[in-house]
């Protein structure tokens, strides 16, 4: 699909949108439906549109596998950092009442931290798994 | 309306699984799988369950395509004709759908106001949440704030499995490679 015109140019055109919207899900869950994991979803599909039409090789580029492997880690390590976080200031594990004076605003503080956090993982996960599977087509091929 | 809508995707997802179920070639296969996700997700938007239904969407019809289309790539489009008669399988998963539609008798009814889930901890999910958390969507405070401890297991389950993939896949790759 590398050389179809047409392709190319809609995907240059659609990608941008995608990621706007991916984080637009991402912030907005508060407020609208989504959250962390259908933003990290989101902005894996656009990253495999752009594998697909731009060739992996280019993606790997954009995104490269180290960064993809720590991305799959940092989530995590991102989400339990809040639970600590919590620890430290004195509350329970996962407690967001004390990130901030205002218990509301902490909340807000918790919550915006960790669906990062999930999205970070989930999009780092996807992404590696259509990498490998991906190199291996293009191994054997 | 709602119920006529929801049904007539429930039937056209019943036509889905039929199809499927007698496709051989893989391609298609894979494309009723899509159109499936899709049909979910649009149920799970009749139901008002948006933040589902935006997974769905994008997992089941989007991500989980392209790496089903990912493996066919690796492997023959047509499906192998089964080596054994379908008879046991098929009385197994029979049975096994009569147990479970019999366990589902004893169920509240579908959306009944009085049903043990709706008066336990939801309605006060629903009535302070936005006090305590000052979230609107109270899907996004269930998920990351009273229910962040199951939230932190499920993102564990993710990293997991990938981790798990990453491992399977690149040894794989390593011997193929030590083979040849």
């Amino acid at each position: 699909m590398k050389r179809d015109m047409v392709l190319r140019v809609v995907a240059k055109l659609l990608i941008p949108f995608i990621l706007l919207f991916a984080i637009y899900v991402q912030f907005h869950g508060d407020f609208g439906p989504g959250g962390g994991f259908q933003a990290g979803v989101i902005l894996a599909a656009a990253m495999v549109f752009y594998a697909m039409i731009y060739g992996l090789d280019n993606a790997r580029r954009v995104l490269p596998d180290w960064l993809v492997e720590s991305m799959l880690a940092a989530g995590v390590l991102l989400y339990l950092g809040v639970g600590f976080a919590g620890l430290l200031l004195g509350g329970n594990f996962l407690d967001y009442f004390v990130l901030d004076r205002d218990p509301v605003a902490g909340q807000h503080r918790g919550v915006f931290w960790i669906e990062l956090g999930v999205a970070i993982t989930v999009c780092g996960v996807m992404l590696k798994i259509f990498y490998l599977f991906a190199a291996r087509g293009q191994d054997e091929a | 309306m709602e119920t006529l809508i929801v049904n007539t995707l429930l039937s056209l997802m019943v036509v889905a699984v039929v199809v499927l179920a007698r496709t051989r070639n893989l391609f298609a296969v894979i494309v009723l799988f899509g159109l499936y996700s899709f049909l979910m997700a649009t149920v799970m938007v009749a139901l008002d369950a948006v933040d589902v239904a935006m997974t769905e969407a994008a997992v089941g019809a989007g991500i989980s395509t392209v790496l089903m289309l990912g493996a066919l790539h690796l492997c023959r489009s047509e499906e192998a004709k089964p080596a054994h008669k379908p008879w046991l399988p098929l009385a197994v998963t029979a049975a096994t759908g009569l147990v479970l539609v019999y366990g589902t008798l004893e169920l509240p009814a579908f959306s009944d106001p009085a049903a043990p889930i709706h008066t336990h901890v939801a309605p006060r999910y629903l009535e302070d949440g936005p006090r305590e958390t000052g979230i609107p969507n109270v899907v996004t405070a269930v998920l990351a704030s009273y229910r962040g401890f199951d939230t932190l297991g499920e993102t564990t389950v993710v990293f997991t499995a990938g981790a798990g993939i990453i491992a399977l896949l690149r040894r794989r790759r390593r011997n193929s490679r030590d083979g040849t």
